[in-house]
């Protein structure tokens, strides 16, 4: 069992997510209507929520400090913020603000903070590489640094994955490599692009442990990443954990979700992994004043950082050609 | 062949996206030829992420309408082998961005199987994804990397600006006995989460009709300049062209419509008239389709009248917020603008 700071704090960070989530939602759709346009608003692109995935962020997350590495997706908000990027500039480099983490030149696929080791990106796999890289960087410098890829159970079927998870297994390199399995890629079902049903098994292939965990619990998931962190701190090689979770969103906003079948979205939001820990907790003891407190907290928090992000300047359009190169 | 002022068209019947254009050329072919599938991410239930295989599922079956894993060096790799053993694979990748994961089996594998067989193993497959920017999704889903492909010997490249050419140059690139790169710019797609150039939006003939590979049309007469694009910036072309009409000035617009083959000759027969040559590219500019055009001029003596211009994509990457994305990015004002420059006295 989860110690009782670690589960308030993890507790209190998906809340954080999820109202990251939701500001963001309402602050998308602005210009957008009444006729969608993706290009329109405060909020251009798209825009891949992370509702439902944030047990897998806090359980993990819970374990790293900030010299450990962590790569996410294109779906990163739930990670980056349970890494402890800084919040009020990831808010505003999704507003594109000149304060925002990369200066408004990434955007909410390719968030960047260097003070804690957190970078993640649009295209699919391709953070496991550079985790394996920090990973052995890590291990040649003597260091106990651990470096965590998350990706998506679509991701799997990447070419990088099986690569990557070969060399971290061969260079006995202190990675963690852990799905995020919500049961779609956009609209594919994975029982339909998968060949095995649990992605675990593959660990197998490449010499590692490989640990399923049902049921998106956040306690779980900190039980089973404690020990893979762990043992890959204690220079015994990588791990591949592959979570059970869910997206209680589209692929992206404004995504119609004619693929899913009728009644999944209510059965999966009736599963609500925040409320569901909250009353695990005060089943376990916790006092509802901290809970409520915790709650309050990362609201208030998130609210900071939008109300930051939105009253924060533009940068130059010329500020566009700094930074190509270092 | 987009431009109203050129064609004295028959009151067009129905008007299709270029999305629609594509799905139905897809289709029709299926339909004639039962070596013809398509595979891809989210192209089965979904119809493609872009619409360009909507229906399809539904009318041929799962069989020939495939969904594939996120696996794009297996899925492509398969396809360059369905082609050599008789087949004309379809494959959908749905951002050009993505290629870098799969690269070697696109320009070391299908553009080279015709070349190391002695021309005994053809590669007759189509590897159609989405373009450009503009609508604030950044750096690794805006870039059009037009000039990456074109400069790989072995691959076709089309790139359509309406839906009557993209209907036409999907049936000819399906036909075609080598790979051909179909790229479809996002903001003339006709999707609906996107805004559109309703300039894009055409008649296309229900029937069978092939544009061929490789044969740009002047869509826009004019004596003064030549403006050449190719799929968005076409459009930005012709938006430039009425703009300088209205101040006495005539440009004649160019549409490439493919760049690899390149319509070199309908370029310099162009400029032989006008002496002004302007391309309009929301590629990457260096190394790109306009230097390429410049030197087709240049290289065949023509002489010009003012020092030749490209409008692209400065060297950086895409940015993500739209303050730098607009700045950066090609459009009517700084075609036009930089079209009077050169043609001040």
């Amino acid at each position: 069992m989860s110690n009782r700071s670690d589960r308030l704090w993890m507790y209190g960070t998906m809340v954080k997510s999820r109202h990251f989530e939701a500001l963001i939602k309402p602050a998308y759709f602005e210009g957008k209507t009444p006729v969608f346009n993706m290009a329109k608003g405060p909020l251009p692109g798209e825009m891949h929520l992370s509702d439902g995935q944030e047990p897998c962020a806090v359980g993990v997350c819970a374990h790293l400090r900030p010299g450990d590495t962590v790569t996410a997706t294109h779906r990163p908000h739930h990670v980056a913020i349970a890494k402890g990027v800084n919040l009020d500039a990831m808010a505003a480099e999704i507003f594109g603000k000149a304060t925002g983490l990369s200066g408004g030149r990434g955007g909410h696929m390719h968030l960047f903070d260097a003070r804690v080791n957190f970078a993640c990106s649009g295209i699919i796999a391709q953070g496991l590489g550079p985790a394996v890289g920090a990973a052995l960087a890590s291990k040649l410098r003597g260091e106990d640094h651990v470096a965590v890829a998350f990706l998506g159970e679509g991701a799997a079927n990447q070419g990088a994955f099986h690569e990557a998870l070969n060399l971290a297994s061969v260079w006995k390199v202190p990675a963690v490599f852990v799905i995020e399995d919500n049961a779609y890629g956009i609209s594919v079902a994975k029982r339909d692009c998968t060949a095995v049903a649990r992605n675990a098994d593959r660990a197998a292939a490449y010499a590692m442990p490989g640990h399923f965990i049902p049921g998106n619990d956040p306690d779980a998931i900190h039980a089973v990443a404690g020990e893979a962190i762990a043992r890959a701190r204690r220079g015994e090689g990588p791990s591949l954990i592959e979570i059970e979770t869910c997206r209680l969103e589209g692929h992206f906003m404004g995504d119609a979700e004619g693929y899913r079948p009728a009644g999944e979205v209510e059965r999966l939001k009736a599963a609500d992994p925040i409320p569901a820990y909250r009353n695990r907790l005060i089943a376990d003891g916790f006092d509802t004043a901290d809970l409520d407190k915790a709650e309050a907290d990362a609201r208030a928090a998130v609210d900071a950082a939008f109300a930051a992000a939105r009253a924060a300047a533009y940068p130059q359009p010329e500020e566009a050609f700094a930074h190509v190169f270092a | 062949m987009s431009s109203p002022e050129t064609i004295a068209a028959p009151r067009p019947t129905r008007r299709l996206t270029i999305a629609r254009a594509i799905a139905e050329a897809i289709g029709q072919e299926m339909e004639r030829d039962p070596a013809v599938l398509v595979m891809g991410e989210d192209i089965g239930k979904l119809g493609g992420v872009f619409g360009t295989t909507t229906g399809l599922l539904d009318k041929f079956g799962a069989e020939r309408v495939r969904d594939t894993p996120i696996s794009e060096t297996a899925f492509i790799g398969a396809a360059v082998g369905l082609a050599a053993s008789g087949m004309r694979p379809i494959v959908e990748l749905m951002f050009v961005d993505f290629f870098g994961v799969c690269m070697d089996a696109i320009y070391n594998l299908a553009a080279k199987q015709s070349y190391f067989s002695g021309g005994q193993v053809a590669c007759p497959m189509v590897l159609m994804t989405s373009v450009g920017g503009g609508y604030g999704d950044a750096g690794q889903h805006s870039q059009t990397l037009y000039a990456t492909f074109g400069h790989l010997p072995g691959l076709k490249i089309v790139i359509p600006s309406t839906a009557h050419d993209a209907k036409g140059l999907m049936l000819a690139a399906i036909r075609d006995p080598n790979p051909v790169i179909f790229m479809y710019h996002k903001a003339l797609q006709g999707m609906g989460w996107l805004g559109t150039v309703q300039r894009s939006i055409t008649d296309a003939p229900e029937g069978d009709y092939a544009v061929p590979l490789g044969k740009a049309a002047v869509v826009r007469k004019g004596s003064d300049i030549t403006l050449v694009g190719l799929g968005l910036s076409v459009h930005h072309a012709l938006d430039a062209a009425a703009r300088l009409e209205k101040q006495g000035r005539s440009a004649e617009v160019i549409d490439l419509r493919s760049i690899a083959p390149l319509d070199r000759e309908t370029v310099r027969a162009s400029v032989r008239k006008t002496g002004r040559l302007l391309v309009v590219d929301d590629d990457y500019m260096s190394y790109g389709v306009g230097a390429e055009i410049i030197a087709s001029v240049c290289e065949a003596g023509i002489l010009l009248r003012a020092p030749p211009c490209r409008i692209a994509h400065p060297d950086i990457p895409v940015p993500f917020t739209p303050v730098m994305e607009h700045f950066v990015l090609p459009d009517a004002d700084k075609v036009s603008a930089a079209a009077i420059t050169m043609l001040e006295p």
